[in-house]
């Protein structure tokens, strides 16, 4: 389709998903991605953009258990999804392990990379392929910092890990 | 007596921790109004020339479309250039966004396009049609620096170089040995992570109330005013979060702009926000080219320096940041000659990024100074204790402190340092080269006027306010902590609220002098409390504090009472309820001690220790290790300190290996202007870092002996990585950053 020929009269998409365990059935266009639909109507502004591209991970939320970048996924092609957001995982009064490990080893400075750090680190822990702090820095690298706060959030996930099992065996580089 | 501290100098985690992790801290883009207008802004696909005709129709037409504003649509602003210059503003002619049809640089917006939703906004400005008459653009410095020239109007004093001491080109033409060197730096972007946003939210009463991304509330809140003419009280700015900046956002920028421009002209609430594209057009680390010679004596004393510096600037404003004249002050050395140019380019105006000018002529330095290490064939760390100085000779001042050969001791022992065989290649692991190199970083110790406001509530409470802004720094925390030390609280009895334009005046938060003053200015509102909480302690019947003078009493655990006898006080609540007064609040302001400057100059010192693992078939290069030692004064945290120093390094590991702007000099338009092609370090990049704060008393550099942080952390990082390289593989590579192809040009010692 043309752009310049978009209008009003492309139909609206009835779709439906749970998002942070509640039912949303909208009606929406399909150019909409989820992350717009979610910094936009939805005003769950915790999911960040910094690209827009799938470059930076800013935007990391969990669909069915799996980190993805919702800059990447047309919300419309969702249906049926749940979608967990940081806001999903915990709040202020109730954190979830890894943000509680994030504060505690000052695993960000301005923050907001951070939704998409603990969200990508999440779906890293469950996907149950880290060995090493190594395979943590690795498989984490699509999640850009640039307050430089790598280490510390290396660190946080070690930590949630160690909980987990007794230790995470240290890279022997 | 002093009390052990609650607060001040513990590794307490964040105080806005909770919400940033939990998606509840709001940046600039993240507020919402129904009815609100989105803008996108179309940049220029040329980076010089003038636009011929611009074709709106198609866009116009777009479903969701409400305007378009073009150069020729736009409307009236201020016009005289004072109006348009920000606090931090440059000498030459501030860039006036839609102001004529002249194309300046690639990406210059040249329209934005408003529209009901983003979706709209971002398709329709695709549908923008520009047509332009391109003219031949120069932006490539090494091709230019022949027109290069002395600002003839400087930003700043202290930025010129100060005039020649002794006679650098006959000690150095005497001199035993001697070394020369040229080093150029690509072009590099600060690229924060949050994308640039304004939104406006427009009140019944036609107030606006902005949130900005910016490293000043007030600095954007004086912009407004001035190019739209509207009265101080009826703009609010607001920067409570602050996804990184770096410096990019010192100077307002122009989605602040345009989002204030169609709110006032389509009379509805806007929110602005660049792409990741954008960021990259606008206020970036100049490229530039410096040489470096150095002569020593057979034992290593530099006998003299000399170094000339060359960077970008815009053809509209002359941007300028102290590069040279580190050599000056770093070591002791009686003949100094520092030079400094700028050249003008086609590009967008240049500007600070974490440690301007230091980060750029250190590394020069501190490379040079390894290559005059090999020369006289002394160990680099040695070279730096020969000719250390305890005076800053370019100003003939002393300083407020320098604690470096603790950074030397301290670093050294805990890098291993001492176990380093000094034959480049001589170290391996494997198939890999491994390089140790090291480098001295320096950044200065500033104070910047700053103003608080300490409210203690009768319920033993505190608030602090302040127009100052936390872009990641820790500022809410230390803010916090400095309150909580003062009335003896728990950091959770007291509320720091920053990033609103209505709060006490505060300059920008950069230059690393955001704790140093408006820490001091905290600890002052807080002293003037205590003073009047004494003053109504003297009210009191059978006061014990009767004949107590201000400077003689303190707060602890919620009593007024007399620093050397905590006996003797009175509870604060009893103060408070006999004076019928729920709170006290009082303001301070603080500034840099002009006496004090006039004797003693204050800088922060490190030493930085690096191991790298080069590939020796490949040429991939590994940074394994970095120990960084900083001398800083007071640490006031810990655990954020030394988050603003690991950043500092890994931004400095960037650019070193990764940074680089890349200009297609046929056309001058950055090429890479995204995170897949513009490389800064990810988590794969960074492996084993560590910090130490060696002790250092400082009672002179700020009234809370605190000196800064923000940029220390990566001066000097890209030079003890570059040393690293030649001590892993013999091969000096003096362009960066030092990619793969540039270790591989020649042979690697094997």
């Amino acid at each position: 389709m043309d752009i310049g020929s978009r209008n009003d009269a492309v139909p609206l998409c009835s779709t439906a998903f749970v998002i942070n365990g509640q039912q949303f059935t909208l009606e929406l266009h399909p150019w909409v991605t989820l992350l717009d639909l979610l910094r936009g109507a939805l005003e769950l502004s915790g999911t960040k953009k910094g690209c827009d591209h799938g470059q930076c991970g800013a935007c990391t939320v969990l669909i069915d258990g799996e980190r993805i970048n919702a800059c990447l996924k047309l919300a419309v092609s969702l249906d049926g999804a749940r979608i967990t957001t940081i806001e999903g995982l915990g709040s202020p009064e109730s954190l979830h392990p890894m943000q509680k490990a994030f504060i505690e080893h000052d695993a960000f400075q301005c923050g907001y990379c951070t939704p998409g750090q603990i969200c990508s680190a999440i779906g890293l822990v469950s996907e149950g392929r880290v060995h090493s702090r190594a395979d943590i820095r690795e498989l984490m690298s699509g999640n850009l910092c640039r307050c430089g706060a790598y280490t510390n959030i290396a660190d946080a996930i070690e930590d949630v890990m160690g909980q987990g099992r007794n230790q995470i065996r240290e890279a022997a580089e | 007596m002093p009390i052990q501290s609650k607060a001040v100098g513990l590794p307490l985690s964040r105080v806005e921790g909770p919400l940033k992790v939990t998606g509840g801290a709001r940046y600039a883009a993240e507020y919402f109004q129904p009815g609100m207008l989105f803008g996108v802004v179309v940049p220029a696909t040329i980076a010089a020339g003038q636009i011929a005709s611009i074709d709106v129709s198609a866009a116009e037409r777009f479903a969701g479309v409400v305007k378009i504003f073009t150069h020729e649509n736009r409307p009236s602003t201020a016009y005289r250039d004072s109006k348009w210059k920000d606090q931090v503003a440059l000498p030459g002619h501030p860039f006036r966004p839609l102001e004529s049809d002249r194309i300046l640089f690639d990406g210059q917006p040249v329209a934005l396009v408003v529209a009901e939703s983003f979706e709209a906004a971002r398709d329709a400005a695709t549908l923008v049609r520009v047509h332009y008459l391109p003219e031949e653009s120069h932006t490539d410095l090494m091709r230019a620096i022949h027109t290069s020239y002395c600002p003839p109007i400087p930003r700043a004093k202290e930025m010129m170089p100060p005039p020649p001491r002794g006679n650098a080109q006959a000690a150095f033409d005497r001199a035993t040995n001697r070394i020369s060197a040229d080093y150029r730096m690509d072009g590099e972007h600060h690229n924060p992570m949050e994308l640039f946003a304004t939104t406006v939210l427009l009140g019944d009463d036609g107030t606006l109330t902005i949130h900005d991304k910016t490293q000043g509330s007030q600095n954007s809140q004086d912009y407004v005013c001035n190019v739209f003419g509207l009265a101080t009280e009826t703009v609010v700015v607001r920067n409570a979060y602050v996804g990184g900046a770096f410096g990019q956002a010192l100077r307002p920028k122009y989605q602040l702009f345009f989002a204030v421009m169609a709110s006032l002209d389509l009379k509805r609430s806007m929110k602005v926000e660049m792409s990741r594209r954008e960021m990259f057009y606008l206020t970036w680390r100049p490229s530039s080219f410096q040489t470096v010679s150095l002569a020593a004596d057979r034992e290593g004393h530099l006998q003299a320096i000399r170094h000339h510096a060359v960077h970008a600037t815009s053809r509209y404003e002359d941007y300028q940041e102290n590069v040279a004249n580190w050599s000056g002050l770093a070591y002791r050395c009686d003949n100094v000659e520092l030079s400094y140019e700028i050249v003008k380019l086609d590009v967008s105006t240049p500007g600070d990024m974490r440690a301007p000018g230091a980060a750029t002529g250190v590394t020069a330095l501190e490379a040079a100074m390894d290559e005059l290490a090999y020369e006289v064939g002394i160990d680099p760390l040695e070279l730096r204790l020969r000719n250390f100085v305890h005076r800053d000779q370019n100003q003939d001042k002393d300083l407020t402190s320098k604690a470096l050969h603790a950074c030397y001791r301290e670093g050294a022992a805990r890098f291993g340092w001492a176990g380093r065989s000094p034959e480049p290649g001589s170290m391996r692991d494997g198939v890999d080269l491994v390089g140790w190199g090291m480098a001295t970083g320096l950044w200065e110790a500033s104070m910047s006027p700053a103003e608080a406001k300490v409210q203690y509530c009768a319920n033993g409470t505190v608030v602090v306010s302040a127009a100052a802004s936390d872009i990641g720094t820790g500022t809410y925390t230390i803010l916090g902590q400095i309150a909580a030390e003062c009335f003896d609280l728990q950091i959770g009895d007291v509320t720091v609220r920053l990033g609103d334009s209505t709060l006490p005046k505060t300059g920008v938060e950069g230059g690393s002098w955001t704790a140093a003053s408006s820490g001091s200015a905290v600890q002052a509102a807080a002293k003037a409390v205590i003073a009047t909480l004494l003053k109504h302690a003297g009210e009191l019947h059978n006061s014990p504090l009767a004949r107590a003078s201000a400077d003689e009493v303190e707060v602890a655990e919620g009593r007024l009472v007399l620093e050397a006898n905590h006996q003797v006080g009175v509870a604060i609540s009893e103060i408070m309820a006999t004076a019928g007064l729920s709170s006290i609040e009082e303001s301070a302001e603080v500034g840099p001690d002009k006496a004090l400057a006039r004797k003693f100059a204050a800088y922060t010192h490190s030493a930085v220790f690096v191991e790298v693992k080069v590939d020796s078939e490949l040429g991939v290069i590994r940074v394994t290790r970095v120990v960084s030692a900083v001398a800083a004064g007071r640490i006031l945290n810990p655990k954020t300190a030394r988050s603003q120093i690991l950043g500092g390094i890994v931004m400095g590991l960037g650019m070193a290996l990764h940074e680089e702007g890349m200009i297609d000099h046929r056309t001058g338009r950055i090429v890479n202007h995204n995170l897949a092609e513009y490389h800064i370090p990810a988590h794969a990049d960074v492996e084993d870092l560590q910090v130490i704060f060696v002790d250092e008393d400082d009672d002179k550099a700020s009234p809370i002996g605190v000196k800064g942080l923000g940029e220390i952390g990566i001066v000097g990082v890209a030079a003890a990585i570059s040393n690293a390289i030649f001590h892993a593989t013999g091969k000096r590579v003096r362009s960066f950053p030092i990619t793969i192809d540039k270790i591989l040009e020649s042979e690697i010692r094997q």
